[in-house]
């Protein structure tokens, strides 16, 4: 009781370190206030994206009436469905191989290659796949078409859908499973029905992350991506270097919103399960 | 358990138990495999090979309209460093390529050294909040950390140009007669990687910060240290790895970017991501894209060897 007495009324003085607090505050600014300007302009009723009007939602309007767009949207979410689905199966696979079992040898190469997408610049990953495909195109006379850009982005979502699956797989108790052994369930039955529920909670944590991950991705996709294969990314940078319409700021706020939506899910599932952990 | 059993758990099994155990420990790794095959097939197929195939193409003959002539050169390195003279084939110099290596390099350093003055003290102010609050402090941090990376960059472009944010202030206030010269400068470039990778820094920072025990600090103010020397050898001494750790990542992304500076640097400071680009777009010289690539990838590789080699030291986990 005295220590704790001791400890609050010491622990502001001994933790303080002047001006640290207003450095976190310019950090803050600093990454909040241009996007903050982005959001705001896109609600504006005049063309300016510096000037304000008044409020209005015609540039929404006029984005989601827009067919280039629409169209745009419809291959980013196909890409990016695609890429998550597989890349989730694939790293859940991965990490009930690499958690709760005695290290054997080649694990860590095993590990090394799957978080190799994090590690190699983007831009080398991206030429490097345009060589490739091209390559298969010359010497196999064989191409994916369309595929191309899904089998790219399977590649790089695999080691974000991985971590929160490993991570979760690595808190999970084991008794609930040795219960279903000692109840003679059959190791498949026991993987139905204790250990994916279970870790249902990592795999759509790290399925979300792939999914912004895929969504979001500009420099692999443009290098790897077919003519006429214009996903988000890329129609708002040709929009951007167009000149600048409140209609992108519109579809940007958009597709922040989305990330947005998918980090606070993942915040929140995070939580929820460290509340019971 | 005897420390004989410890140390060899097969010592008391008879022997068809240690052989039922060897068969199962040697199932157990098979199904591991079995696993994990999908994973490295996939990444080893189409993230691996395809960087194989960039350091061949790299010692290849360029083809007119892209693409590579199957003849074995090294001129796509040479021509990193010097230029070929036309009439007698002599080899001149030519430091264009290099300064983009250079500007990079030091764009890349640049960022890193602010970013830490940045986030350090960041990463400290938010490790030392009761913890109710630490969630929602890591959760700010994170959004943009999640965001998209072209859209951010874009929207600084929208505070720093012309007829932006900043410089329509300044007029309005009569503080400036013309616009200040923010976008497309070095500056621009050097704001816009600070921006797009701090989150890199303060995470692991904040990661290491955040199991700092604190009765070291009340130890050293017991000791008559004040408070820049605690900071100085108790806190950052500790933080190190996490330190480590944030100016890795902020380097190996810094040093490869592409969107920063073709929407802030406007195109004309070029940076290895936009050279690599370039050979595989509009100059249709793949061997050299391939070989700019290769040395930025080794440039890479080597900053991660020193990570590996510094935490290592240290006795920190080498991964995880």
């Amino acid at each position: 009781m005295a220590e704790q007495v001791l400890k609050a009324g010491k622990a502001l003085d001994l933790k303080y370190q002047p001006g640290f607090n207003i450095v976190t505050f310019a950090c803050l600014v600093m990454l909040y206030a241009p996007i903050a300007v982005l959001v705001f302009f896109s609600f504006n009723a005049n063309r300016s994206v510096t000037l304000w009007t008044e409020f209005s939602l015609d540039w929404y309007a006029s984005a989601l009436a827009n067919e280039n767009i629409r169209g745009a949207a419809w291959v980013s979410l196909e890409v990016a469905l695609f890429a998550t689905v597989c890349s989730t199966m694939i790293a859940t696979a991965a990490a009930l191989a690499t958690t709760r079992t005695r290290p054997f040898s080649g694990i860590t190469a095993a590990y090394m290659t799957i978080n190799l997408p994090l590690m190699v610049p983007e831009i080398v990953t991206g030429i490097a796949t345009l060589a490739f495909f091209a390559l298969m195109g010359n010497v196999l006379g064989f191409t994916f078409g369309e595929a191309n850009l899904m089998i790219a982005h399977t590649v790089f979502c695999i080691p974000f859908a991985y971590l929160p699956i490993r991570a979760r797989l690595e808190n999970m108790d084991l008794t609930l499973e040795q219960a279903a052994a000692d109840l003679y369930a059959t190791p498949w039955r026991i993987f139905r029905r204790v250990t994916l529920p279970l870790l249902m909670p990592g795999i759509i944590a790290g399925a979300m992350l792939a999914f912004i991950v895929s969504l979001d991705d500009l420099i692999i996709t443009i290098l790897v991506a077919r003519p006429g294969q214009t996903t988000l990314p890329i129609f708002i940078l040709g929009q951007i270097r167009r000149g600048v319409t409140p209609e992108v700021n519109a579809v940007s706020t958009i597709l922040l919103g989305v990330s947005v939506l998918f980090v606070t899910l993942f915040f929140l599932i995070r939580r929820h399960d460290k509340g019971r952990g | 358990m005897t420390a004989d059993a410890l140390s060899n758990p097969k010592a008391g099994l008879a022997p068809e138990e240690a052989i039922d155990e060897i068969s199962a420990e040697k199932r157990r790794v098979r199904r591991c495999w079995q696993l994990l095959s999908p994973a490295l097939i996939t990444i080893g197929v189409f993230g691996c090979l395809p960087l194989v195939i960039a350091l061949i193409y790299s010692f290849l003959e360029p083809a007119t309209y892209g693409g590579v002539v199957w003849n074995f050169s090294t001129d796509a390195y040479v021509q990193l460093l010097f230029d070929r003279d036309i009439f007698d084939d002599s080899l001149i110099f030519n430091p264009a390529y290099l300064e983009i290596f250079s500007r990079s390099f030091l764009l890349a350093l640049f960022t890193m050294a602010v970013s830490l003055l940045i986030g350090f003290p960041t990463a400290y102010y938010m490790a030392t909040r009761p913890p109710s609050q630490r969630d929602l402090w890591v959760f700010l941090i994170t959004i943009p950390f999640w965001t998209n990376l072209l859209i951010r960059t874009f929207s600084m472009q929208l505070i720093i140009r012309d007829e932006g944010l900043i410089n329509v202030l300044l007029m309005d206030w009569g503080l400036i007669e013309k616009p200040l010269e923010l976008i497309y400068t070095d500056f621009a470039v050097a704001l816009g990687l600070l921006y797009s990778y701090l989150p890199f820094m303060v995470l692991p920072i904040y990661a290491a910060l955040e199991r700092v025990d604190f009765r070291l600090v009340e130890a050293g103010f017991d000791l008559y240290a004040n408070r820049f020397k605690v900071l100085k050898r108790i806190i950052v001494p500790l933080a190190m790895p996490g330190i480590i750790a944030g100016c890795i990542l902020v380097l190996i992304p810094a040093l490869g970017a592409y969107i920063t500076p073709v929407l802030l640097g406007g195109g004309k400071e070029l940076m290895i991501g936009n050279l690599i680009a370039q050979q595989f777009g509009s100059s249709r010289n793949w061997p050299l894209g391939s070989a700019a690539a290769m040395v930025l990838l080794a440039m890479v590789l080597l900053a991660l060897v020193i990570y590996v080699k510094v935490t290592g030291r240290r006795g920190g986990p080498a991964h995880g």
